[in-house]
């Protein structure tokens, strides 16, 4: 038996030096994964990036499983999302994934996002790797909104006949391009087929690409850590940093549970509560779109509520321009500002343990800005949410603009030499 | 600023249980509770009935299929062609209506709207309420009205069983406890006295009522109640693969200082 084994290691080793020669899958792995160093005291902030690279497998699968029912025609989209709902074998479980999933896709997201915020993780020599990820931020929001479409309920047709005439407001070239957008006058047949390739295929691999730069420009340079210093400033005999432990296994074990703690939450939405009171599946989605029956109110999904804020809140012609084409500007810089964060933070330091107190105090109020606006995009326009929403909006701007003169002010703590906090 | 953070955190979660998107109804209507019990076969079966006796003949409920209905609701087949079909003869069939799409709109101004999800877009309170809201009013064309939903074009459908009500006032402070009777009920904000009984008396058209809206409930989502067994398991062995999974890292961990 001893022997036979030996003779499999031999004969497994041989292979993979034959693999090796002609792809370097053993120089990957050691350098991305298993001599790939991460500083030891990452905390609950440090699961979101796995498990959104998670969730996007989640949704490609599923998402593969539903194009296999799914008809892309304005005539048979809404029946055939019932007929996986009813008639496919585990059908409903495969689309209830795939709706949680994008819900669960932005929370986790959002989450990660934050995490680089506090702790600093946008700063040099992290720019590239802040800016690739907005800009897979922004394909996921095109990827939700177009994929919103597909069920052709009511609220899909009205909510994407709403934000696309947005584009009606650019002078001159306006009307043209939302024509040229939607394939006809009206979102029809034409403007679910589109959606529908651009959700299912030139999106996704842009995501994935997307995602690959993300992960080769973090690993040029390292991660950050919740102490936001460099722990290759002190490395051992072998240039291995002290501080540091090798992403696999320790970082990939440790992954599992976030990733069953993840799953726990996820699959409890989708197994007990899939409409989540409305807010993941709107309750007129459950109508077929009626081009002549507009919903009493016309509401984006949650995670689009606090640009959609923004976008409605701008009553004032500013230099008479239409308050209108304002709240476009609005909504469209409210997305740009998260590009510009790497170069608007002056801090001296990088993560929030160590930060002034007008930053923390600045971080809080742009939360509640960021909440507040989310919660006015679910309700109704009335002139106190209005007011409402104008506050917020100033406060979210004010956060990003105002950024170079509260993180230049105020005390900021010494930061220490090694990673501190061993939370593991 | 971490006590800062989580007590942000807290005041946040508050308003989300607070905040009126989550408070049901919405946009005011007063509705009555209605408890269903998804898991009451026979509650179940005879919404059925009387859902394909008095629903199907102008609503359709097309996305359903009458055999998965019958299964899921444990009528034998025999029965089930037998006293519940009236469209067609094939039991895998949707469920079409008899009435035609031209007729419908002809004879009512609209056309029925099909009802396989309604209870996804209006929400069993809603139903319940509806259901029981008819009353008589000379002055709509159809000689029917109902105080959920003004001018709706529907007739009452249910009337041999409920029997004929008028209006006789709203529910407000001067008389927020009206004495109900066997003539005189509650539904929604609005006060209502039987002018002619029906087959069913008051309390038994509510219980049939109830059947109607938990059937309803069914329809729209078949897949309610076998998504919850699943999500027991699924929860159960996730929590179990959690804990191994932390005493996995914790002995990988152990060396790291």
């Amino acid at each position: 038996m001893a022997i036979h084994r030996h003779d499999n290691h031999k004969s497994a080793n041989a292979f993979m030096e034959w693999v090796d020669r002609r792809l370097p899958v053993t120089k990957v792995w050691n350098e991305h994964l298993a001599e790939y160093y991460a500083a030891k005291n990452f905390n609950f902030w440090y699961y979101f990036g796995s498990l959104s690279l998670l969730i996007l497998v989640i949704q490609i699968l599923t998402g593969i499983f539903l194009t296999m029912h799914y008809k892309p025609d304005a005539a048979l989209a809404f029946a055939s999302v019932e007929y996986i709902m009813r008639d496919v074998p585990y059908g409903w479980l495969v689309r209830y994934l795939h709706s949680t999933g994008a819900s669960a896709f932005f929370v986790v997201v959002y989450l990660h996002m934050f995490r680089g915020l506090i702790y600093g993780s946008h700063r040099e020599p992290r720019e590239l790797v802040w800016l690739i990820g907005c800009v897979i931020f922004v394909a996921l929001m095109a990827e939700a909104f177009m994929g919103y479409l597909l069920p052709w309920g009511n609220m899909s047709y009205w909510g994407a006949q709403v934000i696309i005439s947005l584009f009606d407001v650019i002078p001159y070239f306006g009307p043209l391009l939302t024509e040229w957008i939607r394939g006809d006058f009206v979102i029809s047949d034409a403007t679910l087929n589109r959606f529908f390739a651009f959700h299912v295929i030139m999106l996704p691999l842009i995501l994935v690409a997307l995602v690959f730069l993300h992960l080769v420009a973090l690993h040029q340079v390292g991660s950050n850590n919740p102490d936001g210093i460099d722990i290759f400033e002190h490395v051992d005999e072998n240039g291995k940093p002290l501080d540091g432990v090798a992403f696999h296994p320790y970082y990939t074990v440790k992954d599992i549970v976030g990733v069953c703690g993840f799953l726990i939450i996820y699959l409890g939405v989708v197994f007990f509560a899939p409409e989540f009171g409305g807010i993941f599946l709107e309750k007129d989605n459950f109508a077929p779109a009626n081009p002549l029956q507009t919903p009493p109110d016309i509401v984006p999904l949650w995670y689009f509520t606090p640009y959609y804020s923004i976008l409605r809140a701008n009553t004032f012609n500013f230099f008479w321009i239409d308050a209108k084409v304002w709240g476009v500007v609005f909504m469209a810089l409210s997305l740009i500002v998260f590009f510009l964060l790497p170069w608007l933070d002056r801090s001296p330091v990088k993560s929030i343990r160590y930060r002034s107190q007008p930053f923390k105090i600045a971080l809080v109020i742009f939360l509640a800005a960021f909440f507040l606006l989310g919660w006015l995009g679910m309700n109704p326009v009335t002139p106190t949410n209005t007011l409402l929403a104008q506050i917020g909006t100033v406060a979210y701007f004010g956060f990003f603009f105002l950024m170079p003169w509260f993180t230049s002010i105020g005390k900021t703590k010494p930061v220490p030499d090694r990673v501190t906090g061993d939370e593991h | 600023m971490k006590n800062t953070l989580n007590l942000f955190f807290a005041l946040l979660l508050i308003a989300i249980v607070q905040s009126p998107a989550n408070a049901a109804g919405g946009h005011g209507a007063v509705l009555d509770d209605v408890d269903l019990n998804m898991k009451d076969t026979a509650s179940l079966q005879n919404g059925a009935k009387l859902f394909m006796n008095y629903c199907l003949s102008c609503h359709s409920a097309a996305y359903a299929r009458y055999n998965r209905v019958a299964e899921d609701l444990d009528i034998p087949p025999a029965l089930l062609k037998e006293n519940l079909m009236f469209t067609t003869e094939k039991t895998g069939d949707l469920m079409q209506t008899t009435m035609s799409a031209d007729d419908a709109k002809r004879w009512f101004g609209v056309t029925p709207p099909d009802l396989t999800l309604v209870a996804r877009v209006r929400k069993p309170n809603w139903l319940y309420t509806y259901l029981r809201a008819f009353y008589l009013d000379e002055s709509s064309p159809s000689g029917w009205n109902n105080s959920l939903f003004e001018n709706v074009a529907m007739p009452h459908a249910l009337y041999e069983l409920q029997g004929v009500q008028r209006v006789v006032g709203k529910v407000d402070a001067d008389n927020a406890d009206v004495a109900t009777d066997d003539s005189v009920k509650v539904v929604g904000d609005t006060i209502f006295e039987l002018d002619h009984p029906g087959m069913m008396s008051p309390r038994q058209f509510d219980e049939a009522m109830k059947d109607l809206t938990a059937f309803l409930t069914y329809l729209a989502e078949p897949a309610q109640m076998q998504r919850k067994s699943i999500g027991v398991f699924t929860l159960a062995f996730l929590i179990i693969l959690m804990g191994l999974s932390y005493l996995l890292k914790k002995e990988y961990w152990r060396d790291v200082h």
